[in-house]
């Protein structure tokens, strides 16, 4: 049989062979490779923001505009994300199932607590073989609760809060955001925060994309393909 | 009340021409961000109100607001207004001293109760119930309290008032504490910095003294007239940063050209303040145009970010002095290599796992 993170997933489902499930609708996928390119964009050029490439060029300023193209690229990208994440909140609402496990944690699931921790011993080799889920696994989803959604959620409030001090007071940024500002004082604290905050998310990259292919080749089901194609298969038809 | 001279009535009275006095009228309309037709409106002001009162008290400080407040462009309003300020209580730059101030003191709040305004230089250190800071024999917070419960609104002055400054820094021993955190039933209003620029201070007073009501507010309760912008939004080498050209070291062809700071740890991007339209000492420079970084001296705990020459603060959390990078790169290098070590185990793991299923098949 197959699991999700938790028991609701074992209706509906076939109880002996299930090669394929459509796990990641279209819209989640599509999400998914925005996000990704958005969010390499965003550490590329926020990374320079932070620390400038060497100044090039000793004419006339109006010459040339490269760090207000790596601002301008940065701050694109940063609304890309932010139009993705409130359109992946709204597909979570009327999505499948499978599209809500980014936005909330079964913590009170008895169950669900004890597959995380069977994931964990999976990952530290104390189990022999791992189970096979048609979503994310109860570790994965505890991963991307946390580093995606609340990540990038602080990501886009401290990240418009700083746009709103160059969009000005009495902008709409300025209006939504400038409570962050009031709130932390200084924005140069608001800075520090931002970019420990990509340091965050790039944790996140190295540990998502190791554990995805990782996953995808010792695991019992696809990985990599399944945030492709949408379908999830399964190498062998043995339950659980 | 009627007793009270009116501003017009001081001002002749120190020997200023009607002439002088228009000027001064216009320049404050254009420094409060007014329109023409607001002069007449000052004018008429000034010459029919009575003059507010203001106490100017002292706590821990260095006297730097006072030194910028007495440099105003405008002349007549080191003139004019100190003088008035003066007239009251201030005890640096009053005449009387010891017995003598504090029975002014006493007297202006006994005489404008509910009129005056306060204006706050410093701060009040709160450890030792205030030992920190005695005034007339007695710690500075409780003349603090005193001059505050009958005052109509309060002005911080400078840093140390709004956010606490250097006395404040961590580890603050003397628990020197911002103005609003003691002082929580009045309207406040910040004008920070390190000093304020004069024009600002002197522009502050007088459109509450002319126009009766303290000036909008921005979140941070600082007067957004001049603090809605911050110095890099108003900064003429603000063209060299969306360039790409900034200074790379003080002695470089890119400081000789006027490049932009930034790298050199300029805080103008994070600084409210008026200095790159104002500027100092009579409209004559400001630390950016003279070749210096901003360092950040009218925000918020400014002496606790780090160094003004870098643009990514310390984070002292961590024991050692390190910057976000250092932080972000150290924990994504563990991060890495834990990964590194744990794709290696997996591939034994399934090499001795393939063997086994060999084995048992």
């Amino acid at each position: 049989m197959t699991k999700d993170s938790h028991a609701l997933d074992i209706e509906g489902l076939p109880v002996n062979r299930q090669t394929s499930v459509y796990v990641y609708e279209a819209p989640v996928r599509i999400w998914h490779w925005v996000n990704a390119a958005a969010i390499l964009v965003l550490c590329v050029t926020g990374y320079f923001i932070g620390s400038p490439p060497p100044s090039v060029g000793q004419h006339e300023a109006y010459n040339q505009f490269i760090f207000g193209y790596i601002r301008f690229a940065h701050f694109a990208a940063g609304m890309i994300l932010t139009v993705g994440f409130l359109g992946r909140a709204y597909w979570a609402v009327i999505g499948n199932h499978h599209a809500r496990q980014l936005f909330y944690l079964p913590v009170w699931d008895g169950h669900w607590w004890r597959e995380v921790l069977f994931e964990i011993r999976w990952y530290l080799f104390l189990e022999r073989e791992p189970k096979k889920y048609v979503g994310h696994n109860p570790l994965a989803q505890l991963a991307m609760f946390f580093f995606i959604t609340l990540g990038v959620g602080f990501m886009i409030v401290t990240g418009l809060a700083l746009y709103a001090e160059g969009a000005g007071q009495g902008s709409i940024f300025d209006d939504l955001f400038g409570w962050v500002i009031a709130l932390v004082g200084n924005t140069q604290r608001l800075h520090t925060l931002h970019h420990l905050g990509m340091w965050w998310i790039l944790i996140f990259m190295i540990v998502h994309i190791y554990v995805a292919i990782r996953e995808d080749i010792m695991s019992r089901q696809s990985i990599v393909s399944t945030m492709i194609s949408g379908h999830r298969t399964f190498k062998d038809d043995r339950p659980d | 009340m009627s007793q009270i001279e009116t501003f017009y009535e001081v001002m002749r009275r120190q020997g200023i021409t009607r002439r002088s006095f228009m000027k001064y009228c216009s320049l404050t309309a254009a420094a409060l961000g007014l329109g023409p037709s607001f002069v007449p409106k000052i004018a008429h002001a000034m010459e029919t109100k009575p003059r507010t009162p203001v106490i100017w008290i002292h706590g821990l400080e260095c006297t730097c607001c006072s030194e910028s407040f007495i440099r105003s462009a405008h002349p007549l309003a080191k003139d004019v207004v100190l003088s008035m300020i003066s007239l009251d209580y201030d005890d640096t730059l009053m005449a009387a001293a010891g017995h003598a101030a504090e029975a002014a003191l006493q007297d202006t709040i006994e005489k404008y109760k509910g009129n005056y305004i306060l204006a706050v230089e410093g701060n009040p250190p709160l450890n030792e119930d205030g030992m920190y800071c005695i005034i007339g024999g007695k710690p500075f917070v409780e003349q603090l309290r005193h001059a505050a419960e009958h005052a109509k609104a309060i002005i911080s002055w400078g840093a140390c008032a709004s956010y606490g400054c250097v006395q404040a820094a961590a580890p603050n021993p003397t628990r020197a504490t911002p103005v609003h955190k003691v002082i929580l039933d009045k309207p406040i209003i910040k004008v920070p910095g390190c000093p304020p620029i004069a024009e600002v201070m002197t522009g502050v007073i007088t459109y509450m003294l002319t126009f009766d009501r303290m000036p909008t507010l921005d979140r941070q309760g600082r007067p957004a007239m001049f603090y809605s912008q911050r110095i890099h939004d108003k900064c003429y080498r603000r063209p060299h940063f969306d360039a790409g050209q900034f200074v790379e070291t003080w002695d470089d062809e890119g400081a000789r050209k006027g490049f932009c700071l930034y790298k050199m740890g300029c805080k103008g991007p994070t600084t409210y303040n008026a200095c790159s339209t104002v500027r100092w000492n009579e409209g004559v420079s400001f630390p950016i145009q003279s070749g210096h970084g901003c360092i950040g001296c009218s925000e918020d705990g400014f002496w606790d970010q780090g160094s003004f020459y870098d643009r990514l603060t310390n984070i002292k959390q961590f024991g050692v002095e390190a910057n976000a990078d250092q932080v972000g790169m150290a924990a994504a290098g563990v991060v890495g290599g834990a990964v590194a070590v744990h794709a290696a185990v997996s591939a034994l793991k399934r090499a001795q796992k393939k063997t086994q299923d060999k084995v048992e098949g």
